[in-house]
């Protein structure tokens, strides 16, 4: 009798747990786990949409590591942006909240001007930094020139662009300062007071009271700031556009990465491979690639112990 | 005599030299702080500043290198909306995000509920799986969901690809409001429970009402993200210029006016505005959503 009730109990629960949880678990069924597999399939295929698809064993993967000539550019600009743009992202975003926290006149204002720019969506904001910094009108330049400093051409330049890239990264840090400010905040006072007593000065204070405190934030400022480098999507596209002149609806293709591949990354490659040259099979290969980096960064964020996210409870 | 009364003076002297310099280096600080505050507005601010003054630019001086309009084209924001299809996008665009908003939020709150107070086997599998998808690019699986939208059920040029999926829960949406849900303390959930609520009285009278400003920051975010994709409507919209969203739209006036700069700033104007809008009516929930994707969950 008993055993009945509990099995039925039990039962009743996980039919509630169900239906709580169905609409993600239609969701990851139709848009996640279905294309993904259907992506591994696809890349072992030869398919440009219109013929139905073919198997061609290997040869869309050695396509895209051996011939197709926009996958190393692409690979190399990733790690130039993980290297420059997200150190310096999260140093100017740890400098940031640092500053908002020791301005005691004015605080919200402050607050509010530097968080702004965060918000300006990415297609607006990179076309007034491609307008900002075009070396032909552009108002930075003019300024430079006025001073004596002989401008770069930074979206037109290849060796420039992805600073100009950079330069755009930083503008937008208000996500970074605000999780620095509130971790710089949570630090916990008396250990300052100890320190201060300890003859400490303030760059010991900060080395060994608040840099030990905010090492997570930190290290979760600097993977999630990996794992975006990785869907780096629009702004380079854009700048790419906007800089080189072409434009949609121009008649012409746009081949991207301007100026010479130099803002080329791998979600590019996806749009590139799949919707401008049609073949869906090297498309898969590149989204592939991009899956297993993203997985590797997200596995960092998740590990147990001592993980950033912690799954448990 | 006066060695007698130095001394009362010296006692009551509102700052001795040790204090004194305390105070002046307190000063300087605060100075040297400010002065670095300034700096850093200057950099945040300024590019807006530039891109409204030219958006206010006659075309011929748009041309030029001057900072400052000579005269102020108030009409170059009418030349914007007059632009064929801007009405459309603009219209697109809060479809886009409205719908998509409603849907998102509605189709996330029960899973969110479920991962943070429901105990079940395959609990942490499932947040594993949501964190996976919340950090996987779109452009991962975009092949076979294009074949999918496009081939089989025929609704390319069209935002329905792009709305439809929120239906059904959001990756980020859900671990967000999980991390808010886990802050509520069961007891409020038991209390309910004696006084014979289920599970979905539960949530809509005692939970909902609670996580209302999590609710609220899931749902700005959810909004500034249709608002501002491109990649979306790039894929799914492009083939068709009634589809098209502000976002994806803003790019064909540099197009269409090659260099005439101020019209396209004054369009990029219109694109940012609303958004900053927004964050003005709503920024304690936008930056309490912000610090709480830093948060240990």
């Amino acid at each position: 009798m008993s055993t009945v009730t509990l099995t039925s109990k039990r039962r009743r629960s996980a039919l509630r747990t169900l239906a709580f949880m169905s609409p993600w678990l239609i969701g990851f069924a139709v848009f996640f786990a279905y294309p993904l597999i259907s992506t591994v399939y696809f890349s072992f295929m030869h398919y440009d949409g219109f013929k139905p698809p073919t198997w061609s064993g290997t040869k869309n993967w050695k396509y895209v590591f051996e011939n197709y000539p926009l996958f190393w550019p692409a690979l190399r600009n990733t790690l130039w942006l993980v290297l420059v743009m997200v150190t310096l992202r999260v140093l100017f975003g740890l400098g940031v909240g640092l500053l908002i926290t020791k301005i005691k006149t004015g605080t919200g204002v402050f607050r509010t001007l530097f968080y702004l720019p965060y918000l300006a969506p990415p297609v607006a904001a990179t076309m007034a930094f491609a307008f900002l910094l075009n070396p032909g009108t552009g108002p930075v330049n003019s300024l430079l020139d006025k001073a004596g400093i002989s401008a770069p051409g930074w979206f037109n330049d290849p060796s420039w662009s992805k600073p100009a890239l950079t330069l755009l990264a930083l503008w937008g840090i208000g996500d970074l300062m605000v999780i620095f400010m509130a971790a710089l905040l949570d630090v916990p006072t008396e250990q300052y007071e100890a320190a201060e007593l300890d003859g400490a000065s303030a760059w010991q204070r900060f080395r060994y009271v608040t840099l030990p405190n905010i090492s997570p934030i930190v290290m979760f400022a600097v993977v999630t700031g990996v794992i975006q480098t990785m869907q780096y999507y629009t702004q380079p596209l854009i700048a790419g556009k906007v800089a080189s002149g072409v434009i949609q609806g121009a008649g012409t293709q746009f081949e991207p990465g301007y100026p010479d591949k130099s803002t080329l990354t791998l979600p590019q490659l996806v749009y590139n491979l799949g919707f401008q040259r049609f073949d869906y099979g090297s498309a898969c290969v590149v989204a592939l690639v991009l899956f297993a980096l993203s997985m590797v960064f997200t596995a960092f964020l998740m590990r147990r112990r001592g993980g950033l996210i912690q799954a448990g409870d | 005599m006066t060695q007698v009364l130095d001394k009362p003076v010296e006692l009551t002297a509102p700052v001795s030299p040790a204090e004194r310099t305390a105070r002046r280096r307190a000063l300087l600080e605060w100075v040297a702080i400010h002065s670095l505050g300034v700096a850093a507005a200057l950099f945040f601010v300024l590019p807006f500043v530039f891109v409204f003054l030219t958006s206010l630019m006659s075309d011929s001086q748009a041309l030029s290198r001057d900072l400052i309009p000579h005269t102020w084209e108030w009409g170059n924001y009418k030349k914007v909306f007059e632009t064929p299809g801007f009405l459309t996008w603009w219209k697109n665009t809060l479809l886009y995000a409205g719908f998509g908003t409603v849907l998102t939020v509605v189709s996330s709150i029960p899973v969110a509920y479920a991962l943070a107070k429901f105990r079940f086997r395959g609990r942490n599998l499932s947040l594993m799986l949501v964190i996976s998808m919340m950090m996987l690019p779109p452009q991962v699986v975009i092949i076979p969901m294009y074949l999918f939208w496009a081939k089989q059920l025929d609704l390319s040029g069209t935002l329905w690809p792009l709305i439809i999926p929120m239906a059904f829960g959001d990756a980020f949406s859900i671990f967000l409001l999980r991390q808010f849900l886990m802050t509520i303390p069961n007891e409020y959930l038991d209390a309910a429970k004696v006084d014979g609520c289920g599970d979905l009285r539960t949530l809509l009278k005692v939970v909902l009402p609670m996580a209302k400003p999590g609710i609220a920051a899931v749902a700005l975010f959810q909004f500034f993200y249709a608002w501002n994709d491109y990649f979306g409507p790039q894929i799914y919209a492009s083939e068709n210029q009634n589809a098209w969203t502000l976002s994806y739209g803003l790019e064909s006036f540099k197009g269409a006016h090659h260099t005439d700069w101020n019209l396209t700033m004054a369009a990029t104007v219109l694109v940012m505005a609303p958004v900053i809008l927004v964050f003005f009516f709503a920024q304690k929930a936008f930056v309490e959503g912000v610090t709480l994707t830093g948060v240990k969950g």
